[in-house]
């Protein structure tokens, strides 16, 4: 296997985008991941590209072919592969990118996601959401995904003591974050009052306890270490990838309040980067729901279990705190493509770890961390990078 | 929902019925085929459940997919059965008397219509023990 190394990153803005259109989203961060990693057209070997559900948001299948063609590749027969995992596409898509190039197969690939969720209206989009979890046996009692986080929730204030405002925290610190990203959906400031009198969607979680819908794409451009210097200076170094799988039911879940798909991606990513948890100078985690980073920096092993709520009021996941979360303003306040969010995740790190954040950088940041979930659990990848290999 | 894939389900929403791996000793609600844990060495046959268990956690839910709108606000949870598998159902009970650990136990009741047309979907909810079902 190769060291790996991301060599260039693009992604469009974020948010209610209704006069782009699904395929001048991808080309758009495409075309940016490849001129930042000055690489021509004709020297990318393969496209991989995350996106839940282009047959419910668009009605377009064979998405793969779809971006070959509006990239100018298809002339060039480039091999290009859509891969699906509910909102941990990108995640996958980014993975499958790193270890096409890992095992020598492929020199310079594109991995993307992205996903056009504005097209139908909500009630289509919330139902196509809906299919991460079990249709058969969770969508049809009526549960829907703020549904399955609430209970999420409830369980973890029961068992743990978290509180509503610590809950409000994550969204708070999220959307100040968000207003340095000039590319995030929310630019603005919101109170802890502001959430928790926002309306309830399904209790404990209010709508600001939740990710909104959003239009977007992000790529990242991918190369083996011993030529990245050929392309840019500051090459980011895949120092680990692994993906696990958890239950397709929360039902099933052993603990309801921990991801045990994060716990495993996140032990197998740490062994492969020879590190631990205290290493990692910051991540951006998968906060769909306020719980769900919650839940995330205790899975990760950034705080002990049920201290994540405390944790994030105290200040300890702000940019400055001791390990900052979601520096974009994660899925909250940045927004949620689904398809496009775990490469997204990607191009926030490599931006600050090369000292490209503006103003939301984090200062000495050498080594990032990211972790996309899909569903409620069934999926979760976590990539680490780092400054050196 | 289509209705071929629907009906292929009554029985188990209608009864409660999942299966049970004669090997291993697990009980399965949903039902799956093969055993997670003996996996092709399993011995899997049809169960009925009793129907009686706890809530592991629940919420109300405000906002509900279109086919469940008219039934908001709904309490929503993961039960366990007494047999040991954990489901996710409905509670049909005052919003003030729900909590974690309530004893509850299953009863018919109409799960969501498509429409004022459409097929109705009738399955298993869940009401609190002390109560007549």
């Amino acid at each position: 296997m190769r060291d790996v190394a991301i060599i260039g990153v693009g992604c469009t803005e974020f948010g209610e985008l209704w006069d782009k259109s699904f395929r001048e989203l991808f080309v758009e961060a495409g075309v940016s991941a490849i001129e930042d990693a000055n690489v021509q057209g004709g020297k990318i070997d393969a496209l991989y590209v995350g996106n839940m559900s282009g047959g419910r948001f668009i009605e377009q299948e064979h998405l793969g072919a779809l971006i070959a063609d509006y990239s100018g590749l298809a002339s060039l027969n480039v091999p290009s592969t859509r891969v699906e995992a509910a909102c941990a596409s990108g995640g996958l898509a980014l993975r499958q990118g790193i270890l096409a190039v890992a095992s020598g197969y492929h020199d310079i690939v594109v991995a993307g996601g992205a996903e056009k969720m504005t097209d139908v209206g909500v009630e289509t989009t919330t139902d196509a959401l809906a299919a991460a979890a079990d249709r058969e046996w969770e969508g049809i009692m009526g549960a829907t995904f703020p549904g399955l986080y609430a209970m999420i929730a409830k369980l973890h204030m029961h068992k743990y003591g978290t509180t509503q405002e610590q809950l409000a925290a994550v969204a708070v610190k999220n959307h100040h974050n968000g207003t340095m990203n000039p590319k995030a959906q929310f630019q603005n400031e919101i109170s802890i009052e502001t959430v928790i009198n926002s309306l309830m969607v399904a209790d404990p979680l209010r709508v600001f306890d939740c990710s909104p819908i959003t239009d977007g794409a992000s790529a990242v451009v991918i190369a083996p270490a011993e030529i990245a210097k050929k392309y840019c200076d500051t090459p980011i170094y895949v120092k680990a990838s692994a993906q696990a799988s958890g239950t397709i039911s929360l039902h099933d879940r052993p603990d309801i309040t921990t991801v045990d798909a994060t716990v495993a991606a996140a032990k197998w990513a740490y062994k492969m980067a020879k590190l631990k948890p205290n290493d990692i100078g910051f991540a951006e985690v998968h906060d769909c729901f306020t719980i769900a980073e919650i839940c995330a920096i205790e899975d990760l092993g950034f705080v002990k279990k049920g201290e994540g709520g405390p944790a994030t009021e105290s200040g300890m996941t702000a940019i400055g705190g001791k390990i900052p979360i979601n520096p974009s303003g994660g899925l909250k306040a940045c927004g949620h493509p689904v398809g496009a969010t775990g490469v997204k995740q990607a191009v926030e790190i490599t931006l600050q770890l090369r000292g490209e954040a503006g103003k939301r950088q984090i200062n000495g940041a050498e080594i990032g961390l990211t972790h996309n979930v899909g569903g409620s659990g069934g999926t979760a990848v976590v990539h680490i990078f780092g400054r050196e290999k | 929902m289509s209705v071929p894939r629907f009906w292929r389900r009554i029985k188990n929403l209608y009864n409660l019925i999942g299966t049970h791996c004669e090997k291993c000793g697990g009980f399965f609600y949903p039902p799956r085929n093969m055993c997670p844990k003996c996996r092709r060495n399993g011995i899997v046959n049809p169960f009925k459940f009793k129907g009686a268990g706890v809530v592991v956690t629940y919420t109300i839910v405000h906002t509900a997919a279109k086919d469940y709108a008219k039934l908001t606000p709904y309490i929503l949870a993961i039960i366990k059965l007494d047999e040991g598998p954990s489901l996710t159902s409905q509670v049909i009970c005052d919003h003030s008397q729900i909590h974690i650990g309530m004893r509850v136990k299953s009863a018919f009741r109409k799960l969501g219509e498509e429409s004022d047309k459409g097929m109705i979907y009738y399955g298993t909810k869940f009401v609190p023990m002390e109560e007549k079902a």
